[in-house]
């Protein structure tokens, strides 16, 4: 299993910040899953090699965090908030229109690998809100005209 | 640690800080209920049913995770803690299933006697439960999910008792749950202490689910038939066409040493005992085939041969060959029966560790031998060959848990890198067969540490041998415990090593349940009991009368006396030469050959005469384990056309026309008082026996009642003058070598260890369908390959 050397370089520097090895697990997982797209069974077998874990004990922390997924996504991740403050103004609508947008259900990918949707509790940014979050990247006092055009300018990107 | 006081519901209890909440309680008689808290496990605090009043504190509070302090007044049941309580059953009420009428746990449920102490009868829940299909995890783990309430206990003692970390918990808050570690199945020790430990029926085992209910059966605390450890089982048997079958292994009488322990041998390997090829009647070769006979007729053609040899021949053609599984009663009076009946010092056994030089090397040490319960407790451990987690699974486990609750310093010398070096202070690995050299390093041999060095090294800190010796003869009250590695002068090197550690302890490992008793009683040659020598006089000569003082021939002194063709009769009781330890069968085919066993084995085959034996589950007496530990025997299952080989080989000298009483001190000159004389009450009567039994006077009236050789053994063999009472209660007492004969010097080569796995148990192993379907499975899994 080989990882990038920016990976590499960050695992290395991160694990001595903690006092016992299998603490950096969290935050590998993550640097793992954004660099392979999601966590395989090579990529378990490999961190829990690497941090002195069972592959089960790596499974238990992956299966705990929703952020963290085994299957693979598709390349960008929308993420849209349904909670409280996003609820009230039309997150559930947002959320709605994507579905029918691009074909997909709750945590589905669409065929052409590109979008993987998903409802998600409160991202912190109420202030915005109904908001949703692409990958790393969010997208505030959304309307189903805004989401639209994101949208299409994540496939255009996505199909250079 | 200082002692605390405090108060609950009015009673004022005192106990040493640091003490949980709950254990104060309990010790006092207030039962605080809990699911997921467990003594010595670490703690959860998931359950909530543990609540309890503390003043001073805003809500309440768990008293699991509560350490007890100086002037706390707690109150362990009112209205508010009640309804706290119903809350938490009806909420894990809420997806549990209700097929209590079917599940395995019914009737001994803990969520079932929890919600008839707080539970409601009416739910406030409308939603339809949540079903999910069991789950076979491996041949002897079943998963019934609705059932399971998450107490994580199946977890922690997998993990942190077992150090096996197969099972974990998935996903999060309501739909957590348990998994095991191959994502649909398990690869584990197969230990089965995640099924003891579940409170429910969610954990099931293989063996035993949907058979029968825990309140029809007859439930037996006896010891393990298989490895050295001697570990107590509960076998729980029912009434069956044959006798009595014996349909569960468990750990409900956790009145042993091993406590919470037992691995999938003690829990599940009965089976052999119900196995198809039981054989059930005598068989005597006839036109050269084994054909069924009549006990009348097996009994008096073996009395006629073997007292015609012994007439003709003499004692010396005949071979005489014991068993590592049988109790020390039958073991010794096999022993007597050979020397007293047959006139032959010709008797041997399967040995798997050098006890009579361990006997001779801890002559006048009356404290130097440790029991398994030591080995829980020592503040550290140095651990000389053997691999303990699939030999000894107990010791395993005692080592493992002194280690993670009392962190005792363990070092390990071992030849591989064996699991327990994870616990280890100090792991040194030495070349395969330097275990030896090892002990004469200790023992202060510097040049013997050559041949050690290659190899070496430590985990943790670099330690090498001198600085190891150094920290080990540093050591106080260091249990020193070694594999059949180390025979003959090894054995006195370590001891004598160990003779500058102020309060060191020994520990010799042998592989079957009752090897040690089979050495203790003298199923040598050349040793009477006690390690006693057969050519000088002993109390034995005088006890015993007119018994043969030339040495006799081992097994393979047998052998070849066979193949001269002047061994001429040959009696096997319980042993499988041919099977274990590679014989010609074609050897004794001129011998007239008697064997005693419950299978048709490899020597069986080969035999004149074939008697169906009783196992250790359906017969008394006492086994001794590796330790020493004397425990009792009890018969729980019986399989109807088999016979104790004690009752055997008493009908067997009886037929050779010997005055049993000469063999068995039954009878005698006192009379039996059966309560007559003690009137109308009944009672006093009862009492009366009890305390007989406890003073071992009770009247032995049958010659076929181990228990008249049982006293003999304690009267005569050196270590056993224990206490019959503690014995009878069920607790081990443990007996010491320090007053033992003087032993004899054997070859090394005449110890043949038996290697036996965690899944397999020598000839008995072989009948037993739950370590074979573990085998199995594991065979086509070959391409996974454990993490340790």
């Amino acid at each position: 299993m080989k990882f990038s050397e920016e990976f590499e370089t960050r695992f290395a520097e991160m694990v001595p910040h903690y006092p016992t090895k299998r603490s950096a697990l969290v935050p590998t997982l993550l640097y793992a899953q954004d660099e392979i797209g999601f966590l395989s069974d090579e990529v378990i077998a490999e961190i829990a090699s690497r941090l002195d874990l069972t592959e089960l004990e790596v499974r238990n922390v992956i299966s705990y965090y929703s952020m963290l997924t085994t299957k693979p996504r598709g390349k960008f991740n929308v993420q849209v908030c349904t909670n409280i403050s996003c609820m009230v103004r039309g997150g559930e609508e947002i959320l709605h229109h994507c579905a029918n947008k691009l074909g997909i259900g709750h945590k589905q990918t669409t065929a052409d690998d590109l979008f993987t949707l998903e409802e998600v509790e409160c991202i912190g940014a109420c202030s915005w809100a109904p908001a949703a979050q692409v990958n790393y990247d969010f997208h505030e006092n959304l309307t189903p005209e805004k989401m639209d055009r994101i949208l299409d300018e994540y496939r255009k990107k996505g199909t250079q | 640690m200082a002692d605390v006081t405090l108060t609950v519901d009015g009673k004022k209890l005192t106990a040493p800080a640091g003490t949980l909440l709950i254990e104060a309680c309990k010790s006092v008689g207030i039962e605080v209920p809990s699911f997921c808290y467990y003594p010595n496990l670490s703690l959860q605090g998931a359950c909530r049913m543990c609540l309890v009043k503390i003043e001073k504190m805003p809500k309440l509070q768990t008293a699991c995770t509560t350490v007890v302090s100086e002037g706390m007044v707690v109150t362990s049941d009112s209205d508010e803690i009640r309804q706290a309580r119903k809350s938490m059953v009806e909420l894990l009420l809420g997806n549990h299933p209700l097929d209590c009428p079917v599940c395995d746990a019914g009737g001994e449920c803990e969520l079932q006697d929890m919600t008839f102490s707080y539970g409601a009868a009416e739910s406030k829940f409308m939603e339809a439960k949540n079903h999910k299909e069991e789950q076979q995890w491996s041949p002897v783990v079943f998963f019934d999910r609705p059932r399971c309430i998450l107490c994580y206990r199946c977890v922690r003692v997998c993990g942190e008792a077992m150090d096996v970390w197969a099972l974990g918990v998935q996903n999060r808050g309501v739909s957590s749950v348990i998994a095991p570690n191959k994502q649909d199945h398990l690869e584990c020790e197969e230990c089965g202490m995640c099924i003891d430990i579940c409170p429910v029926g969610a954990l099931t085992s293989g063996a035993y689910r949907y058979k029968t209910r825990p309140w029809e059966m007859k439930h037996v605390g006896t010891i393990c038939t298989h490895c050295g450890d001697g570990c107590k089982t509960t076998l729980g048997v029912r009434r069956a066409d044959t006798g009595m079958e014996i349909v569960r292994g468990d750990n409900r009488d956790k009145s042993g040493t091993n406590g919470d322990f037992l691995c999938i041998k003690g829990r599940y390997a009965f089976d052999f005992a119900n196995h198809e090829d039981r054989l059930t009647q005598p068989l005597i070769r006839k036109n050269g085939k084994l054909t069924p006979s009549t006990w009348e007729e097996a009994f008096t053609l073996i009395g006629k041969k073997l007292a015609d040899v012994r007439d003709k021949d003499g004692g010396q053609t005949i071979g005489v060959i014991g068993s590592t599984r049988t109790t020390n009663e039958e073991a010794y009076l096999l022993s007597k029966f050979a020397r007293v009946v047959l006139k032959t010092n010709n008797v041997d056994h399967h040995r798997t560790a050098d006890f009579p030089a361990f006997a001779s090397a801890l002559r006048g040490k009356p404290e130097a031998t440790a029991r398994m319960a030591d080995v829980f407790s020592a503040p550290a451990i140095l651990l000389i060959g053997n691999d303990p987690t699939d030999q000894h699974p107990l010791l395993a486990y005692q080592i493992r848990n002194n280690v993670r609750l009392h962190r005792a310093r363990l070092y390990v010398v071992n030849s591989s890198p064996i699991k327990l070096r994870r616990q280890a202070t100090n792991f040194t690995q030495i070349p395969a067969g330097a275990e030896g050299k090892f002990a004469a390093f200790l023992a202060g041999n510097d040049a013997a540490a050559d041949g050690l060095a290659s190899l070496s090294k430590t985990k943790d800190e670099s330690l090498d041998l001198l600085a190891l010796r150094g920290k080990l003869l540093a050591e106080e009250d260091l249990i020193i415990i070694f594999g059949s590695e180390l025979r003959g002068s090894d054995i006195a090197n370590i001891v004598n090593s160990a003779s500058l550690i102020p309060g060191a302890k020994f520990l010799c490992l042998a592989d079957y349940a009752n090897s040690r008793g089979a050495a203790d009683m003298g199923l040598y040659p050349d040793l009477l009991p006690g390690y006693h020598a057969a050519a000088t006089s002993s109390q034995f000569h005088q006890e015993w009368g007119d018994i043969p003082q030339t040495p006799g021939l081992d097994l393979p002194g047998m052998v070849n006396s066979a193949e001269d063709g002047k061994l001429k009769a040959l009696y096997v009781v319980g042993s499988n030469p041919v099977g274990r330890l590679s014989l010609d069968p074609f050897v004794f085919s001129k011998s007239f050959v008697v064997v005693q066993d419950i299978f048709l084995t490899e020597t069986a085959v080969m035999a004149d005469v074939v008697l169906p034996a009783a196992n250790a589950y359906e017969k008394s007496g006492t086994f001794t384990n590796t330790c020493g530990d004397l425990q009792l025997v009890k018969k729980a299952g019986e399989v109807a056309g088999t016979k104790s080989d004690f009752e055997m080989i008493v009908r067997i000298a009886d037929a050779m026309g010997f005055d049993i009483k000469k063999l068995i001190p039954f009878g005698g000159a006192m009379r039996a008082d059966m309560g007559q004389s003690r009137g109308a009450q009944s009672g006093e009567a009862d009492r009366h026996a009890v305390w007989l039994e406890m003073h071992g006077l009770e009247p032995k009236l049958s010659p076929l009642d181990p228990m008249a050789i049982l006293d003999e053994i304690q009267r005569l063999v050196p270590g056993y003058d224990v206490s019959r009472m503690n014995l009878l209660a069920g607790n081990s007492e443990h007996t010491t070598l320090a007053n033992s004969g003087p032993g004899v010097t054997h070859k090394p080569e005449s110890i043949l260890p038996a290697n036996d796995t965690l899944f397999t148990s020598g000839t008995l192993g072989r009948y037993s369908r739950a370590l074979n379907s573990v085998m199995e499975s594991r065979e086509v899994k070959t391409t996974e390959v454990a993490a340790d």
